[in-house]
């Protein structure tokens, strides 16, 4: 059957991906200067002897290739290494951030998609209107700036109002649950925005050519030609076939967000996941730099393999 | 390959004008091409002419840490005293080096890979586009972070990282089309004639395909000139070097916000803007105009490929 070879390739091609990612996170680390033997045994009257334990310790006397075999099998039990900052497992660190990510991540695209794909429609159904310069010109503005740019604006133009950096207070002190809730809602109010305010240009420009796309097809000139008033053309006939790509488009873009939130969560502060791969490379933590790649990789190439799904799905005139 | 509706770039007959006709043809017909080729006009200007119209030297501190704007200094000054409009000028320069230096790789590595793709097919086509399908998913910013971090800040470091990193969407554009070149009479008259691949792929492949690589160059650009930013927020830029990015990164860790300096942090982003603006627009229409169909594809899920908050897919208008 075409489809489930269709299904079978893809999923193939996924753990490959992942499989490649693995390896070259395992020999771009083996490439850093230094290593733990040089690291650890800086202290005064550092013996041979205590190099050698070390070196042993770490299993660094042991091949090349013996040590990716343990790696792999360290990787297969979950086991990502202990991270240098605080001495604890990276990927107990990791579960915290990305619990601390996702809700902002989330909030910000699902602000981006409404607000994206509306104004993406409605530019194309007003074509050549001043609402369609106005709406393409501001998604190509937010298109154009740097996302920690825009992140600091905000700050500079909310300053006061909201609070530009941090997930609580920390003066709260017995906080309720719904005082927690709320202030946390208040922290992330910005960087929420800053991020979909980025992929607002996106998605808006995207669902533009969409629906520009669609506007053109034969079966929309049939309907005018039968007479249905222009609202209903869009609403039962252009709209659903305009937002099949971006659905998927929605589904690619989520795995790569997580990767971006690395500048918004600098900017403000959010102990999440991007903030950890910055902390990670102030301090030179090289298993939790590993750790971190490793999810936002495995992230990106799962959502990938979910879009290309979903279109499968979705568009029956998909052929391999 | 994967979901694709439809080929992209597979165009059965372009009449090809002169290179310069097109730039012209463009810039003429599409008020969006002129807008962004008068941006980067006068941004390129600043930057070339920066060592004589900079008012002040680069590392003369001329006032007090982020002195506000006044006659002499229309942008203020940053935290280190030093006149903000010398400052930018001068980062200007840099972040278009970098941006075309590292375009530069990318359009060498992309090139390379989609001629030979398209050129040679087969199984030299299934091995490089696997190859290219990879690159593509691999999320490209956090892999930059772990090998600018590991290897060191530097300028050159820096572009060869943005460079090896942004070559697929070229090599998918420019395979497309060395597909349907490649059909076409003179060339098999050649190949007929004895001509070698050599000399097919330069003779009568290369200059098809010029104008399209043109294109993607000018939009590959504006993406470079974004990682370099961020990387350079990150702290991985070249700390000797000040670029636009490295001004905005300055500015916040110097806490420019809460000195209210607002001048040191909005104006390095308001060229950046216009840069990646400039470029984006100008790509744009050169695209449209070179290759009307290519806009069918950029809506394919796969050939689309999104901006991940940095970087990338300038393309995916």
């Amino acid at each position: 059957m075409k489809g489930a070879d269709y299904i079978v390739k893809r999923v193939l091609f996924a753990i490959v991906t992942v499989f490649v990612a693995v390896t070259i996170n395992f020999v771009l680390f083996r490439l850093a200067p230094g290593n733990a033997v040089s690291n650890l045994s800086r202290v005064p009257h550092a013996t041979p002897e205590l190099r050698l334990a070390i070196r042993r310790e770490f299993g660094l006397d042991k091949s090349k290739f013996q040590q990716y075999v343990i790696y792999l099998k360290q990787l297969g039990h979950g086991n990502l290494g202990i991270s240098f900052q605080n001495q604890q497992p990276v990927s107990k660190n990791l579960r915290t951030e990305l619990g601390n990510t996702v809700p902002m991540v989330l909030l910000g695209t699902v602000f981006a998609i409404i607000l994206g794909t509306f104004v993406g429609v409605v530019a194309a159904w007003r074509r050549g209107t001043f609402i369609e310069g106005a709406g393409v010109s501001s998604a190509l503005a937010f298109y154009a700036m740097p996302t920690h740019w825009l992140g600091l604006m905000l700050v500079i133009l909310f300053a006061g109002t909201f609070p530009s950096g941090g997930m609580t207070n920390d003066f709260l002190i017995n906080p309720t649950w719904w005082q927690h809730f709320k202030d946390v809602l208040d922290h992330m109010f910005l960087p929420a925005l800053t991020l979909g305010l980025v992929l607002f240009g996106q998605y808006a420009l995207i669902a533009r050519s969409s629906m520009l796309e669609t506007l053109g097809e034969d079966y929309i000139l049939t309907a005018r030609a039968k007479g249905l008033a222009p609202w209903a053309i869009v609403r039962k006939h252009a709209l659903r076939n305009a937002l099949l790509p971006i659905t998927t488009l929605v589904a690619l873009s989520l795995g790569y967000i997580v990767a971006g939130a690395i500048l918004i969560e600098t900017v403000f502060s959010w102990p999440g996941i991007g903030r950890a791969v910055y902390d990670a490379v102030l301090a030179r933590d090289y298993p939790m730099l590993q750790g971190a790649f490793l999810i936002l990789t495995v992230s990106v190439v799962f959502f990938n393999l979910v879009a290309d799904l979903l279109y499968f799905k979705l568009d029956p005139r998909i052929t391999t | 390959m994967s979901v694709v509706v439809q080929e992209p770039g597979i165009v059965e007959a372009t009449p090809t004008p002169s290179k310069g006709g097109v730039l012209w043809k463009t810039i003429r017909e599409r008020k969006s091409a002129a807008l962004g080729a008068f941006i980067l006009l006068v941004l390129v200007l600043g930057a070339v002419l920066a060592p004589w119209i900079a008012p002040y030297g680069l590392h003369e501190q001329v006032g007090p840490p982020f002195g506000a704007p006044s006659w002499s200094h229309p942008f203020g000054l940053d935290d280190g005293g030093i006149d903000m409009l010398t400052l930018l000028l001068w980062a200007t320069r840099i972040s278009i080096v970098v941006g075309l230096a590292a375009t530069f790789v990318a359009m060498v590595i992309g090139g390379t890979v989609g001629v030979a793709a398209g050129y040679f097919g087969g199984v030299t086509d299934g091995v490089l586009m696997r190859i290219t399908d990879f690159f593509l998913v691999i999320p490209d910013v956090p892999l930059m972070i772990v090998v600018a971090a590991i290897w060191g800040p530097s300028l050159f470091h820096i572009i060869i990282v943005i460079g090896i990193l942004l070559w697929t969407s070229t090599a998918r554009v420019i395979r497309a089309q060395v597909l349907s070149v490649r059909q076409r009479v003179y060339v098999k008259r050649a190949r007929a004639l004895g001509a070698g691949h050599l000399r097919i792929v330069g003779r009568h492949v290369l200059p098809q395909i010029a104008p399209l690589l043109i294109a993607n160059t000018v939009l590959t650009i504006a993406v470079a000139i974004f990682d370099e930013t961020a990387l350079a927020f990150l702290g991985l830029g070249d700390p000797s070097r000040i670029s636009l990015g490295k001004m905005i990164e300055n500015a916040f860790q110097r806490a420019a916000i809460s000195a209210g300096a607002w001048w040191a942090i909005v104006l390095p982003g308001i060229v950046i803007v216009l840069l990646i603006l400039g470029c984006t627009l100008m790509g744009q229409a050169l695209e449209d105009t070179l290759n009307p169909r290519l806009r069918v594809a950029h809506i394919g899920a796969r050939t689309f490929r999104l901006r991940p908050l940095v970087g990338r897919g300038a393309e995916a208008l």
